[in-house]
């Protein structure tokens, strides 16, 4: 059951995968489609760095992630190599867990 | 040019680092979670999807449809990240077969941020094949440590995941009407997440498109 439910898993996201470039050579997109796309990319992929932020379950995340994706959506806004950004984000999370705060 | 190599070099070699940590935690909270050792090299070389990963491991032992369906919604927005990007991977039946499966979130982010389509080609493939190979290397790496890395978020791993998106979507919303688009988007995900299954709220951020509608309209 574990191995199909993988299997069934990878089988179906790698057809939307290859279906969203293949529709793409199939559908003659119009001007206001080809700028739709990459926007409603930047939606999904904000709306994921946002969840991922703010949410755990269907709850709220507490003080520590969001304050270190903070320090590193500020860092990054600043022009800061990404690496910095990253283990900024992840060493002030850790910090705040290790001060007792969650 | 040979700057942006070196930047995109050293972008890679951030991000690669950043994903040996997380498939690490990955590979360890699977085995935490009391899954056989080969569920998560097997989710790993065949799902590829690293939010979808986590959500199933959540989920696996008690409902595999769940672990399914969930994950499945998940990863519906590589249907329009593919569209987005298109034949930035090449156009041959090959390049697209493979190509597909390498599709990630921060491929996508990598790979639309260039403008060039040799650059965006050449960025798809080097974040892709990066991201795959330490991807996998952390899973098995975390798999070895075993629970010894489990505690991911001590580490703060959590955080580094959505810090490393934003600052890869940053450049795109520059572009005004993007970001309106976007961040509308991302508040609706937010709000809908307490009351929508997992994965159908990052789906309701594509609902941030309506706000385009609106200055179409004054204009008309």
């Amino acid at each position: 059951m574990m191995l199909a439910a993988i299997i069934v898993l990878g089988i179906g996201t790698y057809t939307m995968r290859l279906g969203g470039v293949l529709l793409r050579e199939r559908i003659e997109l119009s001007d206001n489609l080809q700028r739709l796309l990459p926007m409603a990319a930047a939606a999904l992929l904000t709306a994921l760095a946002a969840t991922s932020t703010l949410m755990a379950g269907s709850g709220f995340a507490g003080v520590a992630r969001p304050a270190g994706v903070a320090v590193g959506a500020l860092l990054a806004w600043r022009k800061a190599p990404f690496v910095v950004v990253v283990v900024a984000a992840a060493a002030t999370a850790a910090l705040l867990r290790l001060a007792g705060i969650e | 040019m040979r700057t942006i190599q070196r930047t995109l070099l050293r972008d890679a070699a951030a991000i690669a680092a950043a994903m040996v940590a997380v498939g690490a935690s990955f590979g360890a909270i699977a085995i935490a979670y009391g899954l056989p050792v080969w569920v998560p090299f097997l989710m790993s070389t065949v799902v590829f999807a690293g939010g979808a990963q986590f959500l199933a491991v959540g989920l696996l032992a008690a409902s595999p449809v769940a672990a399914v369906l969930a994950g499945l919604l998940l990863n519906a927005r590589h249907l329009p990240f593919g569209m987005a990007i298109g034949s930035s991977m090449g156009t041959s039946w090959r390049e697209r077969l493979i190509g597909s499966h390498l599709m990630t979130d921060e491929v996508v982010a990598f790979t639309l941020a260039e403008d060039d389509p040799v650059q965006r080609r050449r960025t798809y493939w080097l974040i892709g094949v990066t991201l795959f190979t330490s991807w996998n290397l952390g899973t098995a790496l975390g798999v070895l440590l075993g629970t010894a890395v489990g505690d991911y978020e001590t580490l703060g791993l959590d955080a580094a995941f959505p810090a490393a998106l934003i600052a890869l979507i940053l450049p795109s919303l520059r572009d005004r009407p993007t970001r309106v688009v976007a961040l509308t988007g991302a508040a609706v995900a937010v709000l809908a997440t307490p009351v929508l299954p997992a994965g159908l709220p990052v789906l309701c951020a594509l609902l941030g498109l309506l706000t385009l509608l609106r200055p179409r309209r004054a204009a008309a």
